[in-house]
């Protein structure tokens, strides 16, 4: 790609990208949605769960929000496949493409709107979090590195989700389809509970999710573990930036240009 | 004159159908080609390859002197589209729709606002500029559609049924609109159900079904082939009826067509309105009471039906709210109405 035309994609992006944003300001509906699931997650997660499951070494809330904040930024970054089937059922896509605009240029700004979203949702959970105990007990930048780590791993989902959003024919099946595989995702994982007590053969499946490690890095970042409680000896959650930094690369080298010739090829319905 | 859009041989399958088979078409630098044909005609597919949102299966088709398949990027800042489904953004504001398209043509940010603003003057849309599309009509819709399409005033234009599912006021407004573009020098490719559309628009038509040419010409060649002109009357009673048939019949180019239940009499003839001036000056003389009268040329609807053997039903309904607005129109005067409300 030559200076002009990522020069182009990145100004295109940019003007769709607050195009985006402009609809989130004017359908707070959404933004609610996206908050309030996160803060009843917390709520519930830390008051009624919290009561009966025992971390050594470290208060079960302050294990819990990082696990929820990998949950939400992942659960945010659906909307990225939402909003583009939105699009192209509307047929505003078919404006897009018969423009003499970037190729991918729809592509990026959705997903730098939907990380920016992400930016929000994670302000709003962290105030919540602190509100019921949890604390941040690193040091400044290894903290940002936490929330840094969060975002670019929901960055990466986008890209999923954009795929899923350009081949699937409403965005209510984005919907239904995230729901159904997130869960899951975001469940098998060491977000919620440690995974040490999980079946043998779910526990080996739970600690090479990349979920898992994202919220093993964020923890570590934040300062919410304990030498009481280890991490699981599995080289994914012993080295848990690298193994999710490589699924950031591994994902975005895979769904950019697989979403990009979509894209091309995508027509309205 | 130079074809600035031209398509040769287009083919688009989807499985067994062929949206397009074999399709053929020219539109000359500053004319309106009119695509007319029912639903499912094929006419949104073509619409959609020559401005490269789709790629043929066969044939090729240049628009500004550029392949549609080979340099899509070229062709794309050449032409504006403005499609069925008006493709504005519901959450954006007017005003925000067409500056976004401006930036997205590669306009600088100044030059963008104010061509956004021009536009939304020149639609009549400038009150609703900064409320969010959501509260627009569906004319209100449309019309800022096809501003989005205007904003680098590029020389080609596609509209994909402009006016289909206006009101008649709304679609009244947008041919006004349409008309000016042409005379600003723009080429124009209309695809339309509407008959009476691609009568008022186009300097020449292109008649398809399933993918395929069945007629070409301008409005009145296609009606050359339909037949000639003829002359209709209805007459005040009964009574009245045999005396007028034997008065036209006199005049006629043909056999008088009787409808004894509505008192109207049909007869093709030849010589226009002098035709029409003696058969009114004969039945004066007779003192037959003429309740309507006019001289009627072929509908572009009697095409259809002559061409496919099928009407463009998909066009009743509309095209009833149209003929009245249409008056203007002599050719298209009382009879045709009378007859819309006759069929019923």
């Amino acid at each position: 790609m030559s200076v002009m035309t990522l020069q182009k994609t990145l100004g295109d992006g940019a003007v769709l990208a607050k195009r985006n944003l402009i609809k989130i300001k004017r359908v707070p509906d959404l933004l609610v949605f996206s908050t309030m699931s996160p803060i009843m997650f917390i709520l519930l997660f830390a008051y009624v769960f919290g009561s009966a499951i025992n971390v050594p070494g470290i208060g079960y809330r302050e294990f819990l929000i990082p696990g929820i904040f990998a949950q939400t930024v992942i659960f945010g970054a659906t909307i990225t496949g939402a909003g583009l089937a939105d699009d192209i059922q509307k047929g505003i896509i078919d404006r897009f493409r018969s423009l003499p605009m970037s190729r991918s240029a729809v592509l990026v700004g959705r997903t730098t709107s939907d990380v920016l979203n992400n930016v929000l949702v994670i302000v709003i959970m962290s105030l919540t979090g602190l509100a019921v105990g949890w604390r941040i007990r690193s040091s400044f930048l290894e903290a940002a590195g936490g929330f840094l780590l969060l975002l670019l791993f929901a960055y990466a989902i986008s890209w999923i989700m954009a795929w899923v959003g350009l081949i699937v024919p409403s965005p209510e099946v984005v919907n239904n389809a995230s729901f159904m595989i997130i869960f899951p995702l975001t469940f098998v994982a060491n977000t919620f509970v440690p995974t040490n007590n999980f079946p043998s053969g779910l526990r080996t499946i739970a600690n090479w999710n990349p979920v898992s490690s994202v919220t093993q890095a964020a923890r570590q970042l934040f300062g919410n573990t304990s030498d009481k409680a280890p991490a699981p000896k599995d080289w994914s959650l012993q080295h848990p930036v690298i193994y999710t930094l490589i699924w950031v690369v591994l994902l975005l080298a895979v769904f950019i240009p697989l979403s990009v010739r979509q894209y091309k090829r995508s027509a309205s319905r | 004159m130079v074809d600035v859009i031209r398509a040769t041989g287009l083919v688009k399958k989807y499985g067994e159908i062929r949206a397009l088979d074999g399709l053929d078409l020219a539109v000359p630098e500053g004319t309106v080609l009119g695509v007319l044909g029912p639903n499912g005609a094929g006419k949104t597919t073509a619409v959609r390859i020559l401005a490269t949102l789709l790629q043929p299966d066969g044939g090729s088709a240049e628009v500004a002197g550029f392949d549609v398949v080979r340099q899509p990027g070229k062709v794309r800042e050449q032409i504006g589209l403005s499609g069925q489904y008006a493709a504005v953004d519901e959450y954006l504001t007017g005003f925000e729709n067409l500056d976004m398209v401006g930036r997205l043509y590669g306009m600088g940010r100044r030059r963008s606002r104010e061509r956004a603003r021009e536009l939304l003057e020149r639609f009549t849309l400038a009150d609703a500029a900064d409320r969010p599309v959501k509260t627009y009509s569906g004319g209100m819709r449309r019309r800022l559609d096809l501003a989005g399409a205007l904003v680098a005033q590029p020389p080609v234009l596609f509209l994909d049924e402009p006016t289909t599912g206006l009101d008649p006021r709304s679609r009244t407004d947008m041919w006004e609109v349409i008309v000016e573009l042409v005379k600003a020098g723009a080429t124009l490719l209309l695809t339309t159900q509407y008959l009476e559309e691609a009568d008022r628009l186009a300097d020449d038509i292109l008649v398809i079904d399933h993918g395929r040419e069945i007629a070409h010409g301008t409005a009145d060649e296609l009606k050359a082939q339909v037949g000639g002109e003829r002359v209709e009357i209805v007459v005040g009673t009964r009574a009245d009826v045999d005396v007028a048939k034997s008065v036209l019949a006199v005049l006629a180019d043909g056999d008088v067509v009787v409808d004894e239940h509505t008192r109207r009499l049909t007869a093709p003839v030849k010589g226009g309105a002098g035709v029409l001036m003696e058969t009114l000056r004969r039945l004066d003389a007779e003192d037959i009471a003429v309740l309507d009268v006019a001289l009627r040329r072929p509908t572009l609807d009697d095409v259809f039906l002559t061409l496919t053997g099928h009407a463009a039903e998909v066009e009743v309904e509309a095209e009833a709210d149209t003929k009245k607005k249409g008056r203007g129109k002599e050719k298209k005067a009382a009879p045709a109405e009378l007859e819309e409300t006759t069929a019923r």
